[in-house]
C-alpha cells in the first residue's frame, strides 16, 4: 500500500514537471541509446558470437575470450604500447606546452596574436590530413627526410618498416598537432593572474625569471595538475587517428605502434574476431574506469575544488 | 589586466626567435603539401618531394577537376552532416543542459548524473558497433554519421557551466507573465546563451567536419563517403580517385599523376578550413578557457 501511494505521489510530482522532462527527452534518448544501451552489450565478451543464432542466442563461454586474449602476446604488447606512448605524451606534452605558454606570456599583444594563430592551427587538421604530411616527410623514396639523409651521405631509412623509430615519430607528431592547443590553455591561465603580484615583486627587485618561478608557476600549478590528471584518467584510451593513420596501419610497425584502440578496431572490422575484440574492449573499459576513479581520489586528497566529482 | 603584465615583460628578442622557429616547424610541412601538389610526377621521381618545385605543373588539379564527382560528392556529404549535425547537437545539448541548471526541477541532479556517468564509463567499441548495426540498423545512412555525436557529455557539462551563470529571476518573472517552459527556453534562454552556443557549436562543427571515424565504421556506400574518409582512402589507394568517375571514360591508370594528385586532393579538401580558421579562433579560445577553469 505504501509503495503504491509513494508511486502515485511521484507520478503527480512528475506530471507537474513534465514540460521540463519532455524538453530534455530527445537528448535523454540519444544518451541512452548510444551510451547506456551498449552497456548491456558487454555480455558479448562472455559469449561465442554466432550471427546465425543472434547475440542473445549465442552460447555462453564464460571467460574463454579473456583467456585467449591474455594468453596471446597481443595483450602484453598493446598494454605496454598504450601506457608507454600515452605516458610519454603526457609528460613531454605537458612540459613543452607549459614552457611555450610561459614564453607566450612574455610576448607583446601583437606578437601573441600572430603566434597564437600559427600554433593553434594544426589542432584544426584531422589526423588524416596530418597523415599526408608525415607521409611527405617519411616516404622511403621521395621523402624529405630520406632525401636530406642522402644529401648528407647517410643511409636512408625505410621508416614504414622499422618499428624502432616509431615511439619518437609518434611523440613528435603528437606534439606537432597538440602542443599549441595546450600551450594556449596554460597561456590563458597565465594572463588571468593578478598583475599586482608581478608589480610588487619587481618593486622588491625580483628578476623576471624569479617572478616566473615564484609567481607564475605556483599559480598555474592547479591548472597543470588538473590537465595531467584528466589525461592520466584517460591514459588507457588512445587517439585512434594518430596510431592508425600516421603509421599507415603498417603490420611491420605493430610491435611499437599498436594500442588497445587500434587492436580492437582491427579485430572487429578486419579480422572479424569479435570474441577477442570484445574482450580487449571490456578490458579497456574496466581499466579506464579504475583509472578515472583513482586519479579523482588522488586529486580530491590534495584539492577538493579540482576533483572531477 | 593583461596589459600591465606585458608592460613589465617587454618583448625579448630571443623569445620572438623561439616562436619564429616553432612557427616555421608548423608551416614548412604544410608548404611541402602545397608544393608537391604543383609538381609533376616526373620531377618527384627524379628529385623527390621539394619545397620549391623544379617546374610548376597543375597536371594534378587539371586531372581532378576533369572528374570531380567523387570529391564533390564527399564535400556535399560533409556539408550536410556538419550543418545538420551541429544544429541537432546544439539543440539537444542546450535543452538538456538547461534542464540540469533548473534547481527547481525535480530531476535536475538525476539528469546531470545520467549524462556525467557516460564520461566515467564507456562500454567500448564493440557493443556500440553492435547496437548501431544490429539494433538501430543505421549503417550506410547519414544518421550513422550524425547521431552517435548527437550529445557530447563533455560539451553538455561545458554548456551547463555557462548556463549556471544565468539569473534565475528572469525565468520566474517570465513564468508569472504566463510563459510556458518551452517558450521560456526558446525565447529567453537560447538568446541569452548565444556566445556559448557559438563556441560549443564551433567545437561540434569541427568534430563533424573532421570526422572519418564514423564513416570508417559504418559507411560502405560510395555515395555517402564524407570528405575525411574519402581522403583517407585515396591515401591508401590512389585508385579510389578514379572509382567514382563517369562510366564510359577509359582511364589509363599510368597516366594519373598519383603522387601530386594525392596532395592536390588533400589541399582541396583541407583548404577551405585553412581560410575559415582565423575567424573561428577567437571563439574557440574563449570556450577552451572556460572549459579548463570549470574542469
Amino acid at each position: 500500500m505504501r509503495i503504491w501511494t509513494g508511486l502515485r505521489n511521484e507520478g503527480r510530482q512528475f506530471w507537474r514537471s513534465k514540460s521540463l522532462f519532455f524538453l530534455s527527452l530527445p537528448a535523454l534518448i540519444i544518451v541512452f541509446v548510444f551510451y547506456y544501451l551498449p552497456m548491456f552489450g558487454i555480455v558479448i565478451a562472455f559469449k561465442d558470437i554466432n550471427y546465425a543464432k543472434g547475440i542473445w542466442g549465442s552460447d555462453w563461454v564464460g571467460l574463454d575470450n579473456f583467456k585467449f586474449f591474455f594468453q596471446s602476446q597481443d595483450a602484453m604488447r598493446i598494454t605496454r604500447n598504450t601506457l608507454l606512448l600515452n605516458g610519454m605524451f603526457i609528460v613531454i606534452g605537458t612540459f613543452v606546452s607549459v614552457i611555450i605558454g610561459l614564453l607566450m606570456a612574455e610576448l607583446g599583444r601583437r606578437w601573441v596574436r600572430i603566434f597564437q594563430t600559427v600554433l593553434f592551427f594544426p589542432y584544426f587538421l584531422s589526423w588524416v590530413v596530418v597523415g599526408f604530411i608525415t607521409y611527405i616527410l617519411l616516404n622511403p623514396t621521395y621523402g624529405v627526410i630520406n632525401k636530406a639523409l642522402e644529401w648528407m651521405n647517410l643511409i636512408p631509412v625505410d621508416w614504414y618498416s622499422n618499428p624502432d623509430y616509431w615511439p619518437v615519430i609518434l611523440t613528435l607528431t603528437y606534439l606537432w598537432k597538440n602542443v599549441g592547443y595546450t600551450a594556449i590553455i596554460f597561456f590563458t591561465g597565465l594572463i588571468a593572474i593578478d598583475p599586482t603580484y608581478f608589480e610588487a615583486a619587481s618593486i622588491d627587485g625580483a628578476t623576471r625569471f624569479q617572478q616566473i618561478r615564484k609567481i607564475s608557476i605556483p599559480l598555474i600549478a592547479p591548472l597543470i595538475t588538473l590537465l595531467v590528471m584528466l589525461n592520466i584518467g584517460r591514459i588507457f584510451y588512445s587517439d585512434f587517428g594518430l596510431f592508425y593513420f600516421i603509421p599507415r596501419d603498417a603490420g611491420m610497425l605493430y610491435s611499437t605502434t599498436d594500442v588497445v584502440d587500434t587492436y580492437v578496431f582491427r579485430a572487429l572490422r578486419v579480422t572479424g574476431d569479435i570474441g577477442m575484440a570484445s574482450a580487449a574492449s571490456l578490458y579497456q573499459a574496466i581499466v579506464g574506469l579504475v583509472l578515472v576513479f583513482s586519479t579523482n581520489l588522488i586529486v580530491r586528497k590534495f584539492n577538493k575544488e579540482n576533483a572531477l566529482f | 589586466m593583461r596589459k600591465s603584465n606585458i608592460e613589465t615583460a617587454g618583448n625579448q628578442p630571443w623569445i620572438i626567435v623561439v616562436f619564429i622557429i616553432l612557427s616555421l616547424l608548423i608551416i614548412f610541412p604544410l608548404l611541402y603539401v602545397i608544393s608537391v601538389s604543383v609538381s609533376s610526377d616526373a620531377d618527384i621521381a627524379r628529385y623527390g618531394y621539394k619545397l620549391i618545385p623544379q617546374n610548376f605543373s597543375f597536371q594534378a588539379y587539371d586531372y581532378i577537376f576533369r572528374t570531380p564527382k567523387g570529391l564533390l560528392q564527399s564535400y556535399l556529404i560533409t556539408i550536410i552532416v556538419t550543418t545538420a549535425g551541429t544544429t541537432l547537437s546544439l539543440l539537444l545539448t542546450s535543452s538538456i543542459a538547461y534542464v540540469m541548471t533548473r534547481k527547481d526541477y525535480r530531476y535536475s541532479r538525476l539528469t546531470t548524473f545520467f549524462v556525467f556517468f557516460t564520461l566515467l564509463f564507456n562500454a567500448g567499441l564493440v557493443p556500440s558497433y553492435i547496437v548501431a548495426t544490429n539494433v538501430l540498423h543505421i549503417q550506410d545512412t547519414l544518421w550513422a554519421l550524425i547521431l552517435p555525436y548527437g550529445v557530447s557529455a563533455w560539451f553538455t557539462m561545458l554548456m551547463k557551466g555557462f548556463m549556471d551563470g544565468l539569473p534565475f529571476e528572469i525565468i520566474e518573472s517570465a513564468k508569472i507573465d504566463g510563459a510556458g517552459e518551452w517558450g521560456i527556453f526558446a525565447r529567453i534562454i537560447l538568446p541569452l546563451t548565444k556566445p556559448a552556443l557559438a563556441t560549443i557549436g564551433l567545437f561540434y562543427a569541427l568534430a563533424y567536419w573532421n570526422d572519418w571515424w564514423l564513416a570508417m565504421l559504418y559507411i560502405q556506400n560510395e555515395n555517402l563517403v564524407p570528405l575525411q574518409y574519402y581522403l583517407q582512402r585515396i591515401m591508401t589507394n590512389i585508385e579510389f580517385l578514379t572509382k567514382n568517375m563517369q562510366a564510359g571514360i577509359n582511364v589509363d591508370m599510368s597516366a594519373i599523376p598519383a603522387e601530386s594528385s594525392r596532395m592536390a586532393i588533400a589541399i582541396l579538401a583541407a583548404g577551405p578550413m585553412m581560410f575559415a580558421f582565423p575567424f573561428f579562433q577567437k571563439y574557440l579560445i574563449k570556450g577552451l578557457t572556460v572549459g579548463s577553469i570549470k574542469g
